[in-house]
């Protein structure tokens, strides 16, 4: 099919492109930056899949997140797994609370749904604060394996970070265009509706949750050998919940570019801002713009395109 | 027989507790249980309280809990500002559900934020005459600091239960969630009543914020703290019963305080948001309920 | 004498203490216009959740063309055929109105390897009247456009029942004729139709045979004329 290989090209693109630029040895800040936009590109495309396309709104990222980097470190403490191990298991351990919070929704809809997640997120860090093995409160140092495949380590992760971009923003497309995504869009705009339509509204929405735990986990995995310190407050930074959301919300929920859109210009804008001002102040940024968008711009900066298109000549 | 003389301990506490959970909640109560806006910003408000008598604490040296019933007025504005721009850009245009919900999660996040700008992430507290007293009832002590923001908690819960069903504003309000006939019949305006009753919510937040510092020093994310807190109180009270959500707090302390006796501090958290996901997940509500 | 398409077997509904429904027995048969009348909290729409699947019964069973689906999801009941309208129109309001009717196409009429085809939709649109607002979104439909819109995407899944719930409230009479006359074409061709509705003169007139509910209990059963004239169905409306 010329569509699926025009897509796998360009996504071999980018992950060349990604090789390259690590293999460039400009500034090593930069990697570590990039890394964060990244990693920023698969969380909001994450959340975007069940938030924009089913509806549902996540405030518990942060949890998703921090069991993949949780996963990852205590099977880096228990049998020091391979990097590849690492995400995939990370990935796969929220993707099974994904599932959970799927069956939630049969009980909770809209903002009790969201407050659920929200909820679940504290709960869980409190889990991990109570659990020594895996650091507790103190938190943990974790060594990274020496001799990375190229490069040094961080631009290794890097490159890693821009594959996993890659197949995120790859499914999110896959899934919009497919079958599941009009079916999802049809739940979101109603779903009683929808299931007396034929669709199967609870197969869809665990689907959604699941995938999307999924992506949040596998961003999550090579968490804490990027920081190689890892503690409860930073895994669960609620950070995480408000860019998950508000990057989507300033590109475009409808779409899967509006994630991408979002997290590179909010991302870079943070890292800027958090090198130029202070990371407080960044934060101060996030939430004033997304603030300023939900009012102004309900559609994002898509929108904002579309409707300047709609009027042009 | 030392554990007998803990659990009173526990239980006592939990119930001086309880009295300051009313007061938390009480806000949210009447926004999202009353006017069914699901105001997640709403711990912001109480942190904001706090720094607020916190400020006139350390450089006027006044009363933490005057300042805060001071400064209710300034709460009720705020809180009346944030609805209309709220009902403005979200609940006049139909979409109040999601993006509304996303609006105050950023609110939550721009307060917070700013105030570590202001103040920097180092605990703050008050100083006042009764913080540090305590009276003794055999093995039993009572803590002023927990015992006078109790009191006012319960002084907050009977004016809001009076305020509700014996005024003109007051039963409009509770028109505006259960019947809009009721509403159209007193000639009230909903846009104008929800205006009044937020602004009420915000400012009860704020007090409640004075009495939180009273008891606790507070930091700018302190307000994580009280979301689930708020929300399961609310929530297994009923959705803006006013005696509910005094039962459900005091139900709520409790069990906190045993957890922090008997297992440690760090576990009375989750058990807060542990209840308030047993309570949504129980909730009675029909398969396409909301 | 064939054998009825739904059968609705001593089917009991409690919320609560309330019982909304007390062991409903009735038989619509293939290609029958069914009318359903009650006054208001009579237990039509319950019956209606029961019988789509948006309910699940505390008592009795459901039927399809012989086989129990009693605990079958809605979408698998709309896939073999039940297919309702809501009092309310439930539009899927980011999509325009051709694309409403893509997802029963696609999930219920088709099934999902086949895709959704526009010429099919656009058939149906213009059966119903619709095909000028093809490339509208909802929110730009008048009250009557709305209705048709539902029976539209109702009769993309490509029912075998189609169960009408109140299609005609606050129509005008030309409007309610207008949607009758759909009704009566969709009868013909061979789709079998129970219509919920308030505005009697509309029920009367399309329905072959009714059935009355009051308080939960089926209370008469019969053609239009033999309703008209029963003493229990005018108690039950007028009071005692």
């Amino acid at each position: 099919m010329p569509q699926a290989a025009r897509t796998l090209a360009v996504g071999l693109a980018v992950v060349a492109a990604g090789v390259l630029i690590a293999s460039l040895r400009v500034n090593p800040y930069l990697y570590f930056a990039g890394y964060v936009i990244f990693q920023y590109i698969v969380i909001a495309t994450a959340w975007n899949i069940l938030g924009g396309y089913a509806g549902y709104v996540n405030f518990g990222t942060p949890a998703f997140f921090a069991l993949g980097a949780y996963t990852a470190v205590f099977l880096i403490q228990s049998i020091r797994a391979p990097l590849p191990v690492l995400i995939l298991a990370g990935g796969l351990v929220s993707a099974l609370l994904g599932l959970g919070i799927g069956y939630l929704t049969l009980r909770l809809r809209g903002v009790f749904f969201s407050i659920a997640t929200l909820a679940l997120s504290i709960v869980l860090q409190t889990m991990i604060i109570n659990w020594e093995y895996v650091g507790g409160s103190r938190g943990l140092s974790v060594i990274r394996p020496s001799g990375p495949p190229f490069g040094s380590y961080v631009t290794f992760l890097f490159t890693v970070m821009v594959l996993l971009a890659v197949l995120a923003v790859t499914a999110a497309r896959f899934i919009e265009r497919s079958w599941i995504g009009r079916g999802l869009a049809a739940l979101r705009d109603n779903e009683e509706a929808a299931e007396c339509m034929g669709v199967p509204t609870l197969r869809l929405k665990l689907f959604a949750t699941t995938i999307s735990g999924f992506l949040l986990g596998v961003a999550g995995a090579p968490f804490p050998y990027y920081v190689t310190f890892v503690e409860p407050n930073s895994a669960f930074n609620l950070d995480y919940a408000v860019n998950a959301l508000a990057m989507p919300m300033i590109g475009g929920t409808t779409s899967w570019v509006g994630p991408v859109i979002g997290a590179v210009l909010l991302g870079s804008a943070q890292q800027l801002a958090t090198v130029t001002i202070s990371s407080e102040m960044n934060l101060f940024i996030v939430g004033v713009v997304l603030v300023a968008f939900v009012v102004l711009a309900p559609e994002g900066i898509l929108g904002l395109v579309r409707r300047l298109r709609g009027r042009g000549p | 027989m030392i554990a007998w003389d803990l659990l009173a301990n526990a239980v006592i506490a939990g119930l001086l507790l309880g009295g300051f959970y009313a007061a938390v909640s009480l806000g949210v109560s009447v926004i999202f249980g009353l006017l069914d806006i699901a105001n997640i910003a709403q711990p912001a408000f109480l942190i904001l309280g706090s720094y607020a008598a916190y400020v006139m604490n350390s450089t006027f040296g006044f009363d933490p809990i005057l300042t805060g019933l001071l400064f209710t007025p300034v709460f009720y504005l705020l809180g009346a500002a944030v609805y209309r721009v709220y009902y403005g850009s979200f609940e006049r245009r139909g979409e109040e559900s999601l993006r509304g919900l996303v609006f105050f999660f950023g609110l939550l996040f721009i307060i917070e934020v700013s105030l570590s700008l202001k103040f920097g992430v180092d605990y703050r507290l008050v100083q006042a005459g009764y913080i540090g007293k305590s009276i003794q009832f055999g093995g039993v002590g009572i803590a002023y600091r927990l015992l006078v923001p109790c009191l006012v908690g319960l002084a907050m819960t009977l004016a809001l239960h009076l305020f509700l069903g014996r005024t003109f504003y007051g039963r409009a309000i509770m028109a505006v969630s259960q019947d809009r006939l009721a509403l159209r019949l007193m000639g009230a305006n909903p846009v104008q009543i929800k205006t009044v009753a937020f602004g009420i919510g915000i400012a009860a937040a704020s007090l409640a914020g004075a009495l939180l510092v009273t008891i606790t020093p507070v930091i700018p994310s302190s307000d994580r703290d009280y979301i689930g807190r708020m929300f399961a109180i609310t929530v297994l009270g009923g959705m803006g019963s006013i005696g509910g959500t005094l039962v459900a707090a005091v139900i709520l302390g409790v069990i906190e305080s045993l957890m922090a006796t008997f297992y440690g501090p760090s576990w009375s958290l989750a058990v807060s948001f542990g209840i308030l996901l047993i309570a949504l997940a129980v909730r009675p509500a029909g398969l396409f309920g909301r | 004498m064939t054998a009825p398409l739904l059968e609705v077997d001593g089917v009991s509904k409690r919320f609560g203490g309330f019982t909304a429904l007390n062991r409903v027995t009735l038989h619509v048969k293939p290609g029958e216009r069914f009318g359903l009348i009650g006054p208001n909290g009579s237990g039509k729409t319950t019956l209606i959740n029961c019988i789509s699947g948006a309910l699940a019964p505390d008592g009795g069973r459901i039927l399809f063309e012989g086989v129990d689906i009693t605990t079958l999801a809605a979408h698998r009941r709309t896939r073999l055929g039940i297919v309702r309208t809501f009092q309310i129109p439930k539009p899927f309001s980011s999509m325009t109105v051709l694309e409403n009717l893509h997802i029963p196409l696609e999930y219920a009429a088709h099934g999902r390897l086949h895709g959704a085809t526009g010429r099919e939709a656009a058939e149906i649109l213009r059966v119903i009247g619709l095909e000028a607002k093809a490339r509208l979104r909802p929110g730009g439909l008048t009250q009557i456009e709305m209705r048709k819109l539902e029976l539209a995407r109702a009769l993309a899944a490509r029912p075998k029942l189609l169960i009408s719930d109140e299609a005609m409230a606050g129509l005008s009479s030309a409007e309610v004729d207008d949607i009758l006359t759909i009704l009566f074409r969709l009868n013909e061709e061979q789709i079998t139709i129970i219509m919920i509705e308030h505005i009697m003169r509309a029920v009367m007139r399309f329905s072959e045979r009714i059935v009355v509910l009051d308080a939960g209990e089926r209370i008469a059963e019969g053609t239009p004329e033999e309703i008209v004239g029963n003493q229990a169905v005018e108690k039950a409306y007028l009071g005692e």
